[in-house]
């Protein structure tokens, strides 16, 4: 399935969805799509699975190979321009770690096709914002948003200005919390190894997003928003979560 | 490993950190204690012409003394003999407890007095000196609170961090003729008051060393409120306990290791008191020691030199990272089980402990990485982390554990099975509602959250049907 047509001067970009949007928040892998269409892309979707970051981080080496294998192979066998992934981390997960988890592995052909893939790979906020330099995306909002660091895109990344010039272009002005940059406490199995401290980790920024009147949290990570949206919805906080690309999707076309 | 001090076993992991979070009031002395550390520390780096070329030169330093560690130790000790010191090598924790227990015996020293060292702690030296009959005391205010109240350090620089000041006054008390306001000047007053006829007592005043410059044989200690000097100069011996990768080569590096220490520990651009140790008393000197002896510890370092942890070592013990590490924020050190606690902790731990117990300590960690963005010396604490849980993946206790990864890398590097697994889940999810019962970790994501709703359809499927 592809967006392209013969004799066609649009980007092409192969949209690697990630497994938690995948699965738990189609809406955000739709809204990328079309944002990404709206501004000329032509965007395919190959046959990827998951990046293998949860078993990385559990250390096992073999079973994060395995799988970041079969979406490795996807990728390279695309065409695109531009690889787009909506996920901070699995886009660090591909940049950072991918290299180094094929040499872990003793898979050198695969070493070889992630440092080659590694400069085609734009994670989603970063994407976006170098294709529209110019142009503004919408209309005024006027919604009052958190907008959630996300750890892998802050420190490992240094994506820092993208996402807010993004919101902010988009008429969403993020309201500073007392949590900037502080983890949202998911940290894949970490939420499940150590259930208490990772639930009090969401508590300790969603208390900051509720003491500045906040009503949605915005972030670039479906996975983060995921966590604490399911610790707000337990506490009845309220409290909306979207992923940037819904946000701008939803907001230029009202 | 006989000497060292152990590692809790009972309860796990998990449970000591569901007890520490569960504690709202150690919850609130510790984000009041961090927020105000890390906000010190940022106006401290602030002054800094630049941060991070600073942080570059001390980065560097660290690697080109790791780079030749034994040399370095061997010129250390050289001069700190030819100053007038005696030098033990401590192979491990029993072997420095060994010598210092025997000289205290053989020089007739019944009272001891210490300052702040995180070493004796690792190698339970006090707990050695008692049962030899000595009476030790802590001077450092902080870690005499911990040793009233029969605790450990919770914080690698700030001990009693885990302690409000109405439980430093319930404390103090116990060993006050009264009860002790929580005024902290008050009871400052009152430390001062005591602690000053325990330095005039002890037959021998041991310490730590942050420290050891090669070129001179100087030990350096920075010190904030005073003990440090009354420790290393009014007592007949001092002893100074040492990790080995503490050394510097040259007072050039300490000058710009001493530039970050300070700053990055408490938010200071120099600490109260830096001193240079170098050699005991010579004549005509009026103060000081008449012997003065460096132990120089091993405990497992030299095991990590020339590994993926080699790194670690560079680690200047400044706790900027205990600071900043969210999970920390949320359970304090006690929790980790050991001695060192926090990111840094959380490394050192499984690295220098090889219970199973101190493997899993390796689990206490988001990889969030704001250790790594704290550290003075940028030590990739969550690269660390990763090596460490790799390494326990291969170990036998892990086989389980290993096998559900295999599964699960066979479903998910097939494309066809990955969807269906997607489509079953969401499924599930439909037909039996909130799965609270439901196998694996489900249950504990439940505790205190409400379980994601898989989409309806993947976004896999909506594109696949041409839906987009």
């Amino acid at each position: 399935m592809d967006d392209r047509t013969e004799d066609d001067s649009s980007l092409a970009v192969a949209l690697f969805p990630t497994c938690v949007v995948d699965g738990f928040r189609p809406e955000a892998g739709v809204a990328a799509v079309r944002v990404l269409r709206r501004l000329g892309c032509a965007v395919e979707v190959p046959d990827t699975t998951c990046c293998g970051q949860p078993a990385w981080n559990a250390g096992q080496v073999d079973a994060a190979a395995k799988v970041a294998r079969t979406t490795l192979d996807a990728l390279t066998a695309s065409d695109a321009e531009l690889v787009v992934v909506p996920a901070g981390s699995c886009a660090t997960m591909m940049t950072v770690f991918w290299p180094e988890l094929f040499d872990l592995a003793g898979d050198d052909d695969g070493a070889e096709a992630a440092r080659a893939l590694v400069p085609r790979v734009r994670e989603f906020s970063v994407a976006v914002d170098g294709l529209t330099p110019e142009v503004a995306l919408a209309n005024e909002a006027g919604e009052r948003v958190a907008y959630h660091r996300s750890c892998h895109m802050l420190r490992e990344l240094r994506i820092v200005t993208e996402p807010e010039r993004l919101l902010a272009r988009a008429g969403v002005t993020p309201v500073p919390t007392g949590a900037e940059g502080r983890c949202c406490g998911f940290g894949g199995l970490f939420s499940v190894k150590l259930p208490e401290v990772s639930t009090a980790m969401a508590d300790d920024v969603l208390d900051e997003v509720v003491a500045v009147g906040a009503d949605e949290v915005v972030g670039c990570d479906a996975s983060c928003l995921m966590h604490l949206e399911a610790r707000s919805n337990e506490r009845r906080l309220g409290l909306r979560f979207e992923h940037l690309a819904e946000v701008l999707e939803r907001v230029a076309t009202t | 490993m006989s000497g060292t001090q152990p590692i809790e076993l009972v309860p796990k992991l998990r449970a000591r950190t569901a007890a520490a979070v569960a504690d709202r009031r150690l919850g609130r002395s510790l984000a009041a204690a961090t927020d105000t550390f890390v906000g010190r520390k940022a106006a401290a780096y602030g002054h800094l012409a630049d941060v991070e070329a600073v942080g570059d030169e001390a980065r560097g330093i660290r690697a080109r003394i790791l780079a030749r560690l034994p040399e370095l130790l061997e010129q250390l000790a050289n001069n700190v003999m030819a100053a007038g010191g005696h030098v033990h090598w401590a192979g491990d924790a029993a072997d420095a407890n060994a010598y210092i227990v025997e000289l205290a015996k053989a020089r007739g020293v019944d009272a001891v007095v210490k300052s702040k060292s995180m070493v004796t702690e690792e190698t339970a030296l006090n707990d050695a000196l008692e049962a030899a009959g000595c009476t030790v005391t802590e001077t450092d205010l902080g870690e005499w609170i911990i040793q009233v109240a029969h605790e450990t350090p919770s914080h690698i620089i700030v001990p009693a961090i885990h302690k409000d000041r109405r439980q430093v006054a319930e404390t103090l008390s116990r060993v006050a003729d009264g009860d002790l306001s929580d005024v902290p000047e008050e009871l400052a007053a009152f430390a001062r008051t005591r602690l000053r006829q325990r330095f005039l007592e002890a037959g021998m005043g041991i310490s730590g060393v942050n420290f050891g410059v090669a070129e001179t044989g100087s030990l350096v200690l920075v010190t904030n409120e005073g003990n440090g000097r009354l420790v290393t100069s009014v007592p007949p011996i001092h002893v100074a306990v040492m990790g080995m990768e503490r050394v510097v080569a040259t007072v050039a590096d300490l000058d710009v290791l001493l530039a970050l220490l300070p700053r990055a520990a408490t938010g200071q651009a120099i600490t109260t008191y830096v001193s240079m140790i170098t050699g005991p008393r010579r004549p005509p000197e009026p103060d000081g020691p008449e012997e003065l002896h460096l132990v120089l510890l091993d405990n497992g370092r030299s095991d990590i030199l020339g590994t993926e942890f080699t790194e670690m070592l560079a680690c200047i013990r400044c706790g900027a990272c205990l600071n900043a590490c969210p999970v920390y924020r949320q359970v304090g050190g006690h929790a980790y089980g050991w001695v060192y606690s926090g990111p840094m902790g959380a490394v050192l731990t499984p690295l220098l402990n090889h219970s199973d117990a101190a493997q899993e300590v390796a689990q206490a960690s988001s990889l969030c990485g704001a250790c790594w963005d704290a550290c003075p010396v940028g030590i990739p604490l969550q690269d660390m982390l990763l090596g460490l849980r790799r390494r326990n993946a291969e170990a036998s206790t892990t086989r389980v554990e290993r096998m559900a990864w295999a599964a699960w890398a066979a479903t998910w590097s097939r494309p066809g099975r990955y969807r269906a697994s997607l489509r079953g889940a969401s499924r599930g999810f439909r037909l039996m509602g909130s799965p609270a019962h439901a196998p694996g970790h489900v249950d504990r994501w439940s505790l205190g959250r409400t379980l994601p709703v898989p989409g309806k359809r993947s976004f896999r499927d909506l594109w696949k049907d041409g839906i987009l």
